[in-house]
C-alpha cells in the first residue's frame, strides 16, 4: 500500500459521512432483530434481504436462534450504503448555558429578588418517580443534586423552591397546584410510552394550561426517556429534556429563560 | 447453617423481636376494621361475578349498595346471608337482584349472626374446595412434571393484550422461564374495581382481571406440560383491590403474587389504613393456598440509595415477614423482597450487594427470597447492561437466591422484546449454570468489607425497627422514613372505603382459611 493511500484514507469528507468499523467509510453497521418466520436457511437469506434493503451491503448473518414460537433472532453485520451531509445538519436544542448548582445560585441572587417556584410530576397515569425524582429531589441523581438543593441555607426565603407531587398526578391537580403556588415553571415526566401514551397526555396538558390562561405565564417543561427538546416544542411545550438530563441543564433553561422573558 | 457473615444473633433476635410487636399491634388495628375492597373480596370468594347494564362488577354493585345503605360495618357476608334465609336465592341471585334495584339488601326483616353464618356456609365450603382443587392441581404437577432448578428465572411479560402476552409468555417459557409475570396496566392499582373478562388495551402491561388470569394460566399449562416443566404464573395483588386479586389468584391457580404490607401506602399514595386491613385478608388467602408472596422492598432502592438505605430493606423484609407470620403464611412462601441496585459506579459495590444478598439468605433461611435486578442505573448502553445483568445473575446463584427476575439489557429504554428476553434467560443459565455451586466453595475474610458491611447494615436495621416499635408504624410512615416518602394517616387514596366493624361483623373466609380449613 503507498503512502499516499494511507492519508488519503483518513480525511474525512463531512458532506458524505457514514459508519466507521475499522477503516474509514467501511459502513460497517451492527443491527439484531427478529423475523416471525422458523429458524433455518430461508430465514437467515431473508435477513439477508432485508439487511440489503437497510442499505446494507455484503450482509452476514452471523448468530441465529430460535426464539421457541417459530421466530428467529438474528445479528447480522453489513456495510451500509448511505451517507449523510454533517455540514448542513440542524438540530434543535435548548439554548442555553449551562451553569452548575453554585452558578445557578449565585445567578438567582443576581438576577432575582424573589424565590423561583417549580412544581413537578409524573403525570396521567405514570408510575415512574425516578425521573422527576432525579431532577427534583434534594438526593438528585449520579452525583448531582435535585432542584430542592438550589438555594443557599444561610439565606431562606431565596433561590429556589420546588414541589415534587409524585407520580399518577392528574394533569389537572398539577396545574391546580402551579396556579396556587404562582409557579414560574411546570415540570412534567413521562417514562411509559407504550402505545405514544405520552404524547396523548402531553398534548391534554398544553390544552388544560391553555383553557386554563396560564400557558403565556409560565415556562412548562416536559421530560423523560424519549422526550427530545423537538419532540416537545412540537407538542407546545417551551423544552423538552431527554435522557443524561440532570437538574443543573433544567434550572439553567428555566432561570436563563425568565430573564431573557423579564420576568425576574 | 453457619453464618458466612458472623451475624450477631442476638442482633437478629432483637431485630425479629421489634417487628413482631410492630406487626401485632397492627393487627388489633386489622381487627377492628374492615374495607370495600375487603368485603368485595367476600362477595368474590361466594361465586358472584360478572356485571350490571352499564358494565359496573358485581361486587361493585352490591358493596356499594350496602355501602350507602351504611351497612358495611357489618360486613356483605352477614348481608348475604340474611338474604339467602329471606329470599331464598343463592348469592349470584342475590347480586343480580341487587343490580337490577328488585332487591334492597339492607331492608329484609334480619336474622341472627348465627343463622346468617349457617345460610352462607355451604357457599364458603364450595369456594374453599373450588382453591383447594386448584392448590392439589399444582401439586400434581409438581409430581408429575415437576419444575426448574432454583433459582428460578422471572421473566414478564407487558403487551397490553392478553392474547399476544400468552405468545410471548410461551416463547420465554420455551427459552427457559420458569415464573411468568404478566404486569399490570399501569393505572391499575389506583382503579377501586377490577375490570372484568379479556382486555385487548393497556399501557405498559395489560389488566389483572379473573378472565385473564385462566386464558394465561391454561397456555402455561399447556406449556409446561409440552417441555415437562410446571410454569409458575405470577400477577399483583397489590393496589386497592389487593385482596380481590389474591381471591383470583387462588380460584385460578397462580402461584406468586406481588403482595406488600406497605408498598402501596408509599409508592401509590393509598391510604395506610385501607393498605393495612386489606393486606392482611389478601395474605390470608395467599397463604391457604400455597402461592408465594414477593414483597416490594426492591422499591425502596429507586427513590432512595441502594448503600445508605440498605438497612430499611432490611427492616421492612423483618415487617412483611411478621405480617405473613399473623395471616398463617408458611417461611417458604415468603417471597421478600431486595435488589441489585448499587450505583455501578461505587468502588467495591459489587461486594457490598454480595453482602446484602447473603445477609437476606442467612436471615431468612427458608424463605423464597425475590431478587430484583437494575433498573435505576440501567443506560441506553444495552451492552453495559447486559454486564450489569451479569453480575446480578452470579451474586444470585452465590447466595442462593429463589425468584430471579431476570434484567433486561433494554431496561431503560422499552418493555421487552421477545429477544431481549431471550437474551436475558440466556444470560441467566450460563451464570447459574457456570458458577452453580460457587457458595459452597467460597468463605468471606473474617472482619472484610462483605462481612462488615452485612454487620453494619443488620445493627442499623434494628435500631430503625426499634424506633418504629416505639413510634408506632403509621407514625414512622408519616415521618417519612421509608424510602424517604411521607404519607399521612388520612391521606391518600381510598380511605373513604374503610369503616370499623360492628359487633355483628364476620367475615367467615378469614376464621377458615386462618384455621386452615380441610
Amino acid at each position: 500500500m503507498s503512502h499516499t493511500t494511507a492519508t488519503a484514507n483518513t480525511t474525512v469528507d463531512l458532506t458524505k459521512i457514514k459508519p466507521y468499523g475499522d477503516t474509514l467509510n467501511d459502513g460497517m453497521v451492527q443491527t439484531s432483530f427478529t423475523l416471525p418466520v422458523p429458524d433455518g436457511d430461508e430465514a437467515w437469506e431473508a435477513a439477508r434481504q432485508l439487511a440489503k434493503k437497510m442499505g446494507l451491503e455484503e450482509p452476514n448473518v452471523v448468530y441465529h436462534k430460535d426464539l421457541g414460537i417459530g421466530y428467529t433472532y438474528v445479528i447480522v453485520y453489513g456495510k451500509c450504503q448511505h451517507t449523510v451531509d454533517y455540514t448542513q445538519i440542524h438540530v434543535t436544542k435548548v439554548e442555553s448555558t449551562v451553569m452548575d448548582r453554585v452558578e445557578c445560585i449565585q445567578y438567582m441572587k443576581d438576577h432575582f429578588t424573589r424565590p423561583i417556584v417549580v412544581v413537578g410530576a409524573s403525570t396521567g397515569t405514570d408510575a415512574h418517580t425516578v425521573g422527576i425524582d432525579a431532577i427534583m429531589n434534594m438526593k438528585g441523581f449520579h452525583g448531582h443534586f435535585g432542584l430542592e438543593r438550589f438555594h443557599d441555607p444561610l439565606q431562606p426565603g431565596t433561590g429556589m423552591i420546588a414541589v415534587n407531587m409524585g407520580s399518577q398526578v392528574p394533569n389537572e391537580e398539577l396545574i391546580a397546584k402551579a396556579i396556587e403556588l404562582n409557579a414560574d415553571a411546570i415540570l412534567v415526566s413521562q417514562t411509559v410510552t407504550q402505545k405514544d401514551v405520552h404524547i396523548i397526555n402531553l398534548t391534554n396538558m398544553i390544552e388544560l394550561c391553555e383553557a386554563e390562561g396560564i400557558r403565556d405565564k409560565m415556562l412548562l417543561l416536559c421530560g423523560g426517556p424519549r422526550i427530545s427538546h423537538e419532540l416537545a416544542q412540537e407538542l407546545g411545550f417551551d423544552a423538552g429534556f431527554g435522557p443524561e438530563t440532570y437538574a443543573e441543564h433544567v434550572a439553567s433553561y428555566i432561570l436563563q429563560e425568565l430573564v431573557e422573558r423579564k420576568r425576574a | 447453617m453457619t453464618s458466612k457473615l458472623n451475624l450477631d444473633q442476638k442482633v437478629i433476635d432483637s431485630a425479629r423481636a421489634h417487628a413482631k410487636n410492630i406487626a401485632e399491634s397492627m393487627q388489633e388495628f386489622i381487627n377492628e376494621h374492615t374495607t370495600v375492597s375487603t368485603e368485595r373480596t367476600v362477595v368474590r370468594l361466594l361465586g358472584i361475578d360478572g356485571v350490571d347494564d352499564v358494565e359496573r362488577p358485581l361486587p361493585n354493585v352490591l358493596v356499594d349498595a350496602i355501602k350507602d345503605a351504611g351497612g358495611l360495618p357489618r360486613g356483605v357476608a352477614y348481608w348475604i346471608g340474611n338474604a339467602i334465609i329471606r329470599t331464598g336465592k343463592t348469592p349470584q341471585e342475590i347480586a343480580d337482584a341487587v343490580a337490577t334495584g328488585e332487591l334492597d339488601i339492607t331492608k329484609l326483616d334480619p336474622v341472627t349472626v348465627e343463622e346468617a353464618r349457617a345460610a352462607i356456609e355451604p357457599y364458603v365450603e364450595e369456594s374453599l374446595a373450588k382453591i383447594r382443587k386448584q392448590t392439589a392441581k399444582r401439586n400434581e404437577y409438581l409430581a408429575t412434571i415437576g419444575e426448574g432448578k432454583r433459582p428460578y428465572l422471572y421473566v414478564i411479560v407487558a403487551t397490553g393484550n392478553i392474547f399476544e402476552d400468552v405468545n410471548q409468555a410461551e416463547a420465554a417459557a420455551r427459552q427457559g422461564a420458569d415464573i411468568i409475570a404478566v404486569i399490570r396496566t399501569t393505572a391499575q392499582s389506583l382503579l377501586d374495581y377490577v375490570p372484568y373478562g379479556a382486555t385487548t388495551e393497556g399501557f405498559g402491561g395489560t389488566y389483572a382481571t379473573q378472565e385473564n388470569f385462566r386464558i394465561m394460566r391454561e397456555r402455561l399449562d399447556r406449556v409446561g406440560e409440552e417441555i415437562g416443566r410446571y410454569i409458575r404464573l405470577c400477577n399483583y395483588s397489590s393496589g386497592l383491590c389487593m385482596p380481590e386479586i389474591a381471591a383470583m389468584g387462588a380460584l385460578e391457580r397462580l402461584d406468586v403474587m406481588l403482595n406488600d404490607a406497605i408498598y402501596g401506602i408509599l409508592f401509590r399514595d393509598i391510604n395506610m389504613q385501607r393498605t393495612i386491613v386489606d393486606q392482611f385478608f389478601s395474605r390470608v388467602i395467599i397463604g391457604y393456598c400455597d402461592i408465594i408472596f414477593n414483597s416490594g422492598e426492591d422499591n425502596y432502592l429507586t427513590t432512595d440509595d441502594a448503600i445508605e438505605a440498605a438497612h430499611t430493606v432490611l427492616a421492612s423484609q423483618m415487617l412483611n415477614e411478621q405480617f405473613a407470620v399473623l395471616a398463617n403464611i408458611k417461611p417458604e412462601q415468603m417471597g421478600l423482597g431486595h435488589a441489585f441496585e448499587m450505583d455501578p459506579e461505587t468502588e467495591d459495590g459489587f461486594l457490598l450487594e454480595l453482602a446484602q444478598a447473603q445477609m437476606a439468605r442467612e436471615i431468612f433461611p427458608r424463605a423464597s427470597l425475590k431478587y430484583m435486578p437494575p433498573t435505576k442505573f440501567m443506560t441506553g448502553n444495552i451492552f453495559r447492561g447486559h454486564i450489569q445483568d451479569a453480575l446480578f445473575n452470579l451474586i444470585a446463584v452465590w447466595t442462593g437466591q429463589s425468584l430471579q427476575l431476570l434484567g433486561m439489557l433494554t431496561e431503560a429504554i422499552h418493555t421487552p422484546h421477545l429477544h431481549d428476553r431471550m437474551l436475558s434467560i440466556e444470560n441467566a443459565k450460563y451464570v447459574f449454570n457456570n458458577a452453580r455451586h460457587i457458595g459452597d466453595e467460597v468463605e468471606y475474610k473474617k472482619g472484610g468489607i462483605i462481612q462488615t458491611r452485612a454487620q453494619e447494615v443488620l445493627v442499623k436495621a434494628d435500631a430503625l425497627l426499634a424506633e418504629v416499635e416505639k413510634d408506632g408504624l403509621f407514625a414512622t410512615i408519616e415521618a417519612g422514613k421509608f424510602a424517604a416518602i411521607k404519607r399521612p394517616f388520612e391521606g391518600g387514596k381510598g380511605l373513604e372505603g374503610v369503616c370499623v366493624r360492628d359487633e355483628m361483623y364476620f367475615n367467615p373466609f378469614i376464621e377458615k382459611m386462618l384455621g386452615g380449613a380441610k
